[in-house]
């Protein structure tokens, strides 16, 4: 059915918009661009900030562009010396309450307040600095996540990812009038609330009230002191990002680059977070086949569906709103903890190096893996398995830090040995990328033979839907896996914690039909992380999608048990898949948490 | 336009007609004329903000839902506001009446009445009363029942989208409008939110016809209206007068001698001067040559022995706890008001900054979320722009 037309004038333009249609959209579709703070694409309509304030004829007051529709013959001015006036008068009350150290502000030049603050020439001293008479401590109770109440505008934007996109509410209103103010339960630390450190506030934080807790003093000490051997591993989806903090349009691939980069900072050794997402693949891999065979050939209580547990985000959300089912996560590490567990054993021997002396940086486009690096069990071999995590973000400061420039770098590999990586583990970085890698391999275990899609490209995991399914036949296995035989693997992806939410509220009314599910924790999976360049949006996430398949589909070796590393790390350290050197390094447990 | 001599009225609170025949008698006639009585009668929203109540039921009217809710808005925390308390003490029938009228137009099952949580000492009375109208109902083969609904005290859920969000259990912070409550109200159901005042009135012009009620008053503003009469008074209380008098006639009628300024409409009205008093009539904006000033029943008067500085202040101090803190304007803009005339007060800022802040009030009267940020400053512009030099000296 098509919508009905509504007819309107927008700055002498006349348009025509499907009713429905917010006058701010209205005014963008005739390129006048009206300016927001509380808006967000992702997000539901506030109308808070009123920052978007336009005149209609007729109308005793001015109207919030982003919370009005479009309404038959309405004449619509943005910007009339009264609409201009408004916004200087709301901009100079926003600075007021805002600490304006900008100078000194991590989000100093990716400030939205700035840029409309610089466009609109407010002036500071209109209004009396409301700050002047109170005392801020900013919030580093967090391994991950830092709040700094001085800079919060109030637009609620973090309170509404935190409840819409991951249905965790860890913040939100708390007061009101003067002091209303965005805080968590009862104001507790951010280290001891529901917070999954999942870092979708700090995305959508117009300035930087919420920002990731920073390691890059920490770095640049361990690369200048010479008594260490510094890694940095670098995660898939941080090379179709970085472009952003250093001048390319949204989905430019920079893996080269990138590398050469790291390797002219400082770095002892270059490596990529793909080799142990390969190793991750190999053993998460075994892992179903191993829980599958046990359920239906042992009959044994076993806990299915098999769930990932490579984002850190997901594993502290189930941790606190569903701790009974913690049974049904996969107990291997993630790719950052694996490769972190390796690098300080099998690593350490082979170049003879003393652990003590390594010194494990990875680079993320996440703020929960700064968490869990930082958990306690993740010190398998007796040395911390990470010991600095940092954003896509910081990188990026880092590197201009560095003064080298970017855009002129020669490409460089990765070092040997685990920077061998394979199209499989790169896919690690989108919604799906998982299923999609354990699915190459797994097929291929059971069948001998590769998945039935073109091109290897299992397109039903892909895409931006919420939650997505998928069904494999299992045929012609091989006699070690004739249990298989004509079975129907049920596999199920899911993105953002609230369609997380969802798939464990099947769980536990025993309602899920699937074997594997894979969860991440962000919308669009690593490449929408919380540590990854702001601004984000659903366009932004779409091109640095295209950029992760682009980059799988150039690689020479596409399925994770190929990766010719892997198999001579197998041969020469681990042994078999689950064996017992894998349960010692690359397998973890999970904790009971509270909902608070 | 003729000028209305202060009159008293007895509709409210009188006894004098049993409010069950006027309901039973009202509930035989059609919806469609029940709406055109109201219309004609002019009987706009007694809370303060004036929506013409035949409208409001006529919009909820026509909406296609299967459930519809009528709420009585008995949130009153407008300060100097204090007659539906004396309403739901001494007639809560006649307010149910109204509910029950409403519930018959529209087409709703459901009603509730949300009190202000100080309010909270007529919970018995209330709910004896409420069994009394539930064998109404049954009597008269109405299906509406009515449920009490106890606010947490704060001042912004009087406005209605922010009493709906607080009756579902949410923040009490103003909606985006549209939609408005009469399309989406309550759990997103058409709902129409009436001020106790108002629902009585709906009741009485059953009684007395919309020609009747309408020949008291004046053109824009008719009927008769209750008012909370405080502050420098020998006679503070509860009146029913015809809209329309000018301040002149009130304050013959309740000053003390020595007036100097009126209060119009609570904290988030207007302070009239005395040099003003004879061209001001009480009544709502429109159709008047001068102009008139709404009011939601809140009458302050103050005698030449106060403070206009102190009256601002307190009201600034209020607003600046009150705004539910949503949106910028109301938010900052009340915070810097108060720190703005303190400081001007303190010679720490120079007087000509009260221009600067009354450029503020503006912006905030038109750029606010709700009507409760929109007239946030009023008082404050009113105060200062007459009683300048009592804030800076």
């Amino acid at each position: 059915m098509s919508k009905k037309m509504i007819n309107l004038v927008i700055d002498e333009i006349k348009t025509t918009v499907p009713e429905g249609t917010l006058l701010l959209e209205a005014a963008k579709s005739e390129n006048v661009k009206i300016p927001t703070l509380c808006y967000h694409e992702d997000l539901c309509i506030a109308g808070n900030c009123r920052v978007c304030v336009v005149e209609v004829k007729g109308w005793n007051t001015l109207l919030a562009a982003c919370a009005t529709p479009a309404m038959e013959g309405m004449v619509v001015y943005t910007n009339s010396p009264l609409v201009r006036r408004a916004r200087r008068d709301i901009l100079a009350l926003l600075i007021s309450e805002h600490s304006t150290q900008c100078t000194t502000c991590y989000r100093s030049t990716n400030c939205e307040l700035q840029d409309l603050a610089a466009e609109y020439n407010i002036d500071n001293e209109i209004y009396i600095n409301l700050l002047k008479d109170k005392i801020f401590t900013v919030d580093r109770t967090s391994w991950a996540i830092e709040k700094d109440e001085s800079k919060c505008i109030r637009c609620q934007r973090c309170v509404r990812t935190c409840a819409e996109l991951q249905k965790v509410n860890a913040l939100d209103v708390i007061n009101k009038g003067a002091e209303m103010k965005i805080a968590t339960f009862f104001d507790m630390a951010m280290s001891d609330v529901v917070c999954t450190n999942c870092g979708q506030c700090i995305n959508r934080c117009p300035t930087g009230a919420l920002t990731e807790r920073r390691y890059i003093d920490e770095i640049w000490d361990a690369i200048g002191d010479p008594t260490k051997h510094v890694i940095v591993q670098t995660a898939p989806a941080v090379r179709v990002a970085l472009g952003e903090m250093l001048g390319y349009e949204p989905g430019v691939r920079v893996t080269g680059k990138m590398v050469t980069a790291l390797k002219r900072i400082g770095f002892d050794s270059v490596l990529d977070t793909d080799f142990s997402a390969d190793l991750t693949i190999v053993e998460e891999g075994h892992e179903l086949l191993q829980r599958l065979k046990r359920k239906l050939v042992d009959q044994e209580d076993i806990a299915l569906p098999l769930m990932t547990s490579c984002s850190p985000a997901w594993i502290k959300f189930i941790e606190h709103l569903y701790p009974d089912y913690l049974d049904h996560l996969s107990t291997c590490k993630s790719p950052q903890q694996m490769f972190g567990a390796i690098a300080k054993t099998y690593y350490a021997e082979k170049k003879e190096l003393d652990p003590k002396d390594i010194v494990n940086v990875s680079v993320m486009p996440c703020s929960a893996k700064k968490f869990e690096a930082n958990r306690m069990e993740m010190k398998d071999s007796g040395y911390p398995d990470i010991d600095l995590v940092c954003t896509t973000r910081e990188l990026g400061h880092m590197i201009r830090q560095s003064g080298i420039n970017f855009k002129e770098l020669p490409n460089s590999k990765y070092d040997k040995f685990m920077g061998e990586s394979t199209g499989a583990a790169v896919i690690f970085g989108v919604t799906g990328g998982v299923m999609e890698a354990a699915l190459r391999t797994a097929y291929e275990i059971v069948t001998g033979r590769e998945v039935p899609f073109e091109g290897l490209n299992i397109t039903p995991v892909r895409g931006m839907e919420g939650i997505r399914e998928a069904t494999i036949k299992l045929e012609k296995v091989l006699p070690d896996w004739s249990f298989l035989e004509g079975v129907e693997l049920r596999v199920a992806v899911a993105h953002g914690l609230t369609n997380a939410a969802q798939i464990m509220d099947n769980i536990v009314i025993g309602e899920s039909p699937y074997h594997f599910i894979e969860i991440m924790g962000c919308p669009g999976g690593c490449i929408g992380g919380g540590g990854q360049p702001i601004p984000t949006n659903e366009e932004i996430r779409r091109k640095r999608t295209e950029a992760i398949y682009t980059e799988d589909e150039k690689m020479k070796i596409r399925k994770s048990h190929e990766n010719p590393e892997i198999i001579k790390l197998y041969e020469e350290f681990l042994g078999t898949p689950l064996g017992e050197i894998s349960h010692k390094l690359l397998h973890t447990k999970y904790t009971r948490r509270e909902r608070v | 336009m003729t000028k209305q001599k202060l009159k008293r009225v007895d509709l409210i609170f009188s006894k004098e007609y049993s409010c069950d025949k006027i309901l039973a008698t009202s509930l035989k006639k059609p919806k469609e004329e029940i709406i055109q009585m109201l219309m004609d009668s002019g009987l706009k929203g007694r809370g303060g903000a004036g929506f013409p109540t035949g409208l409001k039921w006529k919009m909820a009217a026509a909406e296609k839902s299967k459930r519809k809710y009528v709420i009585c808005n008995a949130d009153e925390g407008e300060p100097g506001t204090f007659k539906d308390r004396e309403i739901l003490d001494q007639v809560a029938l006649k307010v149910l009446g109204g509910m029950a009228l409403c519930a018959y137009v529209i087409g709703a099952r459901e009603g509730f009445l949300y009190l202000r949580y100080e309010y909270r000492f007529l919970i018995p009375k209330l709910e004896k009363i409420l069994d009394t109208f539930h064998k109404w109902m049954e009597d008269y083969d109405l299906d509406f029942t009515v449920k009490l609904f106890i606010g947490g005290g704060a001042y912004i859920c009087g406005e209605e989208t922010s009493l709906i969000e607080s009756m579902e259990g949410k923040r009490g912070e103003p909606r985006n409008k549209p939609p408005y409550p009469t399309q989406e109200g309550y759990l997103g159901k058409p709902t129409v939110v009436n001020n106790v005042e108002t629902l009585v009135y709906t009741l009485m012009i059953m009684r007395i016809g919309a020609d009747e009620f309408k020949s008291m008053g004046i053109e824009g503003s008719s009927g008769s209206k209750v008012f909370s009469i405080s502050g420098d008074t020998p006679k503070a209380g509860i009146y029913e007068l015809e809209l329309g008098m000018t301040l002149d006639d009130f304050v013959k009628e309740f000053g003390d001698g020595d007036t100097k300024s009126v209060q119009v409409g609570g904290a988030s009205g207007f302070c009239v001067p005395r040099k003003r008093f004879k061209e001001i009539h009480i009544g709502y904006q429109g159709g008047l040559k001068g102009f008139s000033i709404p009011t939601g029943g809140s009458m302050m008067l103050f005698n030449s022995s106060r403070s206009m500085y102190n009256v601002l202040h307190n009201y600034l101090v209020f607003f600046e706890e009150e705004s539910c803190g949503q949106c910028t304007p109301c938010r900052v803009g009340c915070q810097q008001l108060l720190k703005g005339v303190e400081a001007v007060k303190r010679g720490e800022k120079n007087q000509k900054y009260l221009n600067d802040l009354l450029r503020l009030a503006e912006t905030m009267k038109i750029t606010a979320k709700c009507g409760l940020g929109q007239s946030v400053a009023n008082s404050f512009s009113s105060i200062v722009e007459n009683f300048r030099e009592e804030m800076i000296y």
